[in-house]
C-alpha cells in the first residue's frame, strides 16, 4: 500500500521536527543524567502536543494514529525518553477516550490536553508478559471500590497526575476478571517508590507504586467491569505502532550521528566512509529504517481507517525493535572506541533502544501473536 | 483591529554561501523557512490580537512555493493569507518589492497596523517595511521591541544601540520588530489541522493594478553590481602566563601596543 501523508501531516512533521531540534534534542543528555524534565514537559504542553490524540470537542487537536505516530517518530529523533513519555501519556488518555463514559471524557480529556500527565498501569513486579497474572485487587464496596496491590515499570509513574490502573475485580474469571480504574495521584493510600535506575530512557519516569486500601468512587471504573484486559490489548495496538515509529526515529538519529562521524573521522589518510566495510553498514541501516517506517505507518493508516491492526502492529514493533538494536550497534561500531564514550551521544541511543524490546509487549510475546496468527491461516 | 503581517521566505541558514562565479546565493540543498524576524512579527500580531481582538492577515510576495511560509503563519494562528505571485514581479529590488506589497495592503484595506520583521536574514536591507509605509503614506516605527495598543495608538519601545526610545504613533501605522520582542510560538497540532481551511488568496500584479514600470527589474532603480563574501578576518589568540600581576601587565602592554587603550 502507498502511504501518503496529507499536507497537514507534512506540516505537523515539520513542526514536530523543528520543536525536536530546538527544544527536545538539547535536553536529552541532561535527562539521561538527571531524569524527567518538567520545563520541557511544560513546553510540550504549550505547543499543544499533549492533546494531539484528543478530539477538538475536548480541547485537543483531533489527530489520528498517523498524526501521533509522526510526532512520536520526530520526538524520538531528539530523545527516546520524551517519545516514551508521550507514548505513555497518549496511551492512558486514549483508554479513557475509547472506553470512558461521556462524563469521564469531559472530565479527564481537557486535563490531559492542559498538561496533566497520564499513565497506564498494567505490569506488576511479578506479572509482566503474563498480564493475566496481576495480583492487584479492587474489591467492590457499597460506595465504590477498595484497591490493594501495586504496580511496577509503569511509564510516567512518579510524575503522573492520573493513573489508569488494571486490577482484578473477579479473580476467578482470569483475564475476564480484570477491570480498569481511573485514579488520581492524590488518593489516600498510594505510595510512590523511588525512581528506577534504568539503563536507558532515563528521562522517562518509572517508579514502583503500592496501593494500600485506596478508596475509589464508583465512577472510577473505566469501561465495563471485566473488560479491562481487552481494553488494554486494543490500546496496546496503538502503542505498538508508536513504538515501531519511535525505534525508526532513534535509529535515524543513530545513523545521522554515525554519518557525521564517518565523514569527519580519518584513517589511513582518508575519511573512514571511504572504506566499504564501513560504508555498506549505511546501506543496510537505511533500508531497514525505511522498512520500519513503512510497517509502522501502514498499521497506523489501517487503524485510522477503522480496521484491525493487531497483527500488523505487532509485526511492526517486532521488526523495529529487533532491527533497531542491531542498527544502534552498527552505528556505534562506526565510532570505534569513541562509541564507548559518554562524550558521544551514540552510547546513550544504544542504551535507550533496548527498552523497546520489552515495553508494550516483549519481542517474545509479539512473536507469539504474529506466529499464532500466521500459522492459523490456511 | 485588523493587522497585516508581512512575511518573507528565506534560506534556512545564517551561513549563506555565494556562488563565486555568479555571485548568487547557492540555494541547493538549503531548506526555505519563514524569515525568523517575520516570525517575531507574526507572534507580535497574534499577541496583539489576543489582547485587543480582531483579525491577522499574513501577506507574502514570492514564487508559488512562498505559500509555505504563509501556511506556517496560518498554522501559528493567522486568520487569512495573501500570496502575491507573478513572474512580472521577479527581479525586484526593495523599492519594487515594497510597491506591490503596499498595493496589496491598500487592496485589503481598513488595516490598523502593519507589522514587518526589522530585516530579512538573506539580504538584510531593512528597507522593505519603511518603503511600504512610505507608499501608503502612513507613519512607521522601526526596531520595535515592545508594543501595546491604547486609544487608537500604538505605544512602541524602540531598541536603539545605546538606549530605548518610546514612540506613540497614531494608527494606522507600520512597525518593524526586533527579535527581542518575543519568542515565536510553535504551531499547535490543532492550528495545523485548521490552517489550510482558512481563507487563502493569490494575487498577481494585475489584481493589484500595479504600474508596469514600477515592478520587477524595470521598476528597480538599484541592482547588484557584485556580490562577494567579505574577507575572513584572522583572529589571533595570545596567551599570557605567569602570576596575576604579570598577566595583567602583559595584557595592558598589549592593549597599549595595539592602541586599543
Amino acid at each position: 500500500m502507498l502511504i501518503k501523508l496529507t499536507e497537514e501531516q507534512k506540516m505537523l512533521q515539520d513542526v514536530a521536527r523543528e520543536f525536536t531540534q530546538k527544544e527536545i534534542a538539547p535536553r536529552d543528555k541532561w535527562m539521561d543524567e538527571n531524569g524527567f524534565d518538567w520545563d520541557l514537559c511544560k513546553k510540550i504542553t504549550e505547543a499543544g502536543f499533549m492533546g494531539a490524540n484528543i478530539p477538538e470537542q475536548y480541547g485537543g487537536s483531533g489527530g489520528g494514529i498517523v498524526d501521533t505516530t509522526i510526532i512520536a517518530q520526530e520526538f524520538a529523533k531528539g530523545s527516546a525518553s520524551i517519545a516514551t513519555f508521550m507514548g505513555g501519556h497518549w496511551l492512558a488518555s486514549n483508554l479513557i477516550l475509547e472506553n470512558g463514559t461521556e462524563e469521564q471524557r469531559q472530565k479527564y480529556m481537557p486535563l490531559a490536553v492542559s498538561g496533566k500527565i497520564f499513565a497506564f498501569g498494567l505490569t506488576e513486579a511479578s506479572a509482566g508478559s503474563d498480564a493475566a497474572g496481576i495480583k492487584s485487587i479492587a474489591a467492590e464496596t457499597e460506595d465504590g471500590w477498595v484497591l490493594n496491590g501495586g504496580k511496577a515499570w509503569i511509564t510516567n509513574s512518579g510524575v503522573a497526575d492520573y493513573y489508569i490502573i488494571l486490577a482484578m475485580t473477579d479473580p476467578d474469571q482470569g483475564t475476564n476478571g480484570i477491570s480498569a480504574f481511573i485514579m488520581s495521584k492524590d488518593v489516600e493510600g498510594l505510595a510512590v517508590g523511588k525512581f528506577e535506575e534504568k539503563m536507558g530512557v532515563r528521562g522517562s519516569a518509572t517508579c514502583e507504586l503500592a496501593f494500600d486500601n485506596i478508596k475509589l468512587p464508583k465512577d472510577a471504573l473505566l469501561g465495563v467491569r471485566g473488560k479491562g484486559f481487552k481494553m488494554a490489548m486494543q490500546t496496546l495496538d496503538i502503542g505498538r505502532i508508536s513504538a515501531a515509529a519511535v525505534c525508526a526515529g532513534i535509529c535515524q538519529h543513530a545513523m545521522d550521528l554515525a554519518r557525521d562521524y564517518a565523514n569527519e573521522r580519518k584513517a589511513f589518510g582518508k575519511p573512514i566512509k571511504a572504506f566499504q566495510g564501513l560504508a555498506f553498514r549505511f546501506a543496510d541501516m537505511y533500508a531497514e529504517i525505511k522498512a520500519m517506517e513503512l510497517l509502522a505507518y501502514e498499521a497506523a493508516t489501517t487503524k485510522d481507517a477503522g480496521g484491525r491492526c493487531t497483527l500488523d502492529a505487532a509485526a511492526a514493533k517486532l521488526f523495529a525493535t529487533e532491527k533497531g538494536t542491531q542498527i544502534c550497534i552498527q552505528a556505534q561500531a562506526v565510532f570505534g572506541g569513541n562509541g564507548m564514550s559518554k562524550e558521544y551521544d551514540i552510547e546513550r541511543l544504544l542504551r535507550d533502544i533496548r527498552v523497546w524490546s520489552v515495553m508494550e509487549g516483549s519481542t517474545e510475546i509479539l512473536r507469539m501473536i504474529v506466529s499464532g496468527t500466521v500459522l492459523a491461516k490456511k | 483591529m485588523k493587522i497585516l503581517v508581512f512575511v518573507k521566505q528565506v534560506p534556512d541558514t545564517d551561513d549563506v554561501k555565494l556562488d563565486p562565479k555568479t555571485g548568487n546565493l547557492m540555494r541547493d540543498g538549503v531548506q526555505s523557512i519563514i524569515n525568523p524576524l517575520d516570525a517575531n512579527g507574526v507572534e507580535t500580531a497574534l499577541e496583539l490580537k489576543e489582547q485587543v481582538g480582531g483579525t491577522v492577515i499574513a501577506v507574502s510576495m514570492g514564487p508559488p512555493q512562498a505559500d509555505d511560509v504563509l501556511k506556517k503563519a496560518l498554522a501559528m494562528g493567522c486568520d487569512e493569507s495573501v500570496l502575491i505571485s507573478d513572474r512580472a514581479l521577479g527581479g525586484a529590488d526593495t523599492l519594487a518589492t515594497g510597491y506591490p506589497l503596499a498595493k496589496a495592503a491598500a487592496k485589503i484595506g481598513d488595516y490598523d497596523l502593519i507589522i514587518c520583521g526589522r530585516h530579512a536574514t538573506d539580504a538584510e536591507t531593512a528597507q522593505t517595511g519603511p518603503i511600504i509605509a512610505a507608499f501608503l503614506d502612513i507613519p512607521q516605527v522601526t526596531l520595535v521591541e515592545h508594543v501595546t495598543i491604547e486609544d487608537g495608538c500604538a505605544i512602541c519601545r524602540r531598541l536603539l544601540p545605546d538606549r530605548y526610545e518610546t514612540v506613540k504613533v497614531k494608527l494606522p501605522a507600520l512597525i518593524t520588530v526586533c527579535s527581542e520582542i518575543n519568542s515565536p510560538r510553535y504551531p499547535t497540532p490543532l492550528n495545523i489541522m485548521k490552517a489550510l481551511k482558512k481563507p487563502r488568496v493569490v494575487w498577481n500584479a494585475k489584481d493589484l493594478n500595479c504600474r508596469e514600470d514600477m515592478i520587477g527589474a524595470a521598476g528597480s532603480p538599484s541592482s547588484n553590481k557584485k556580490i562577494f563574501e567579505p574577507p575572513k578576518r584572522m583572529a589571533e589568540t595570545k596567551y599570557f602566563r605567569g602570576d596575576a600581576e604579570a598577566m595583567a601587565k602583559a595584557i595592558v602592554d598589549t592593549l597599549e601596543a595595539e592602541k586599543i587603550i
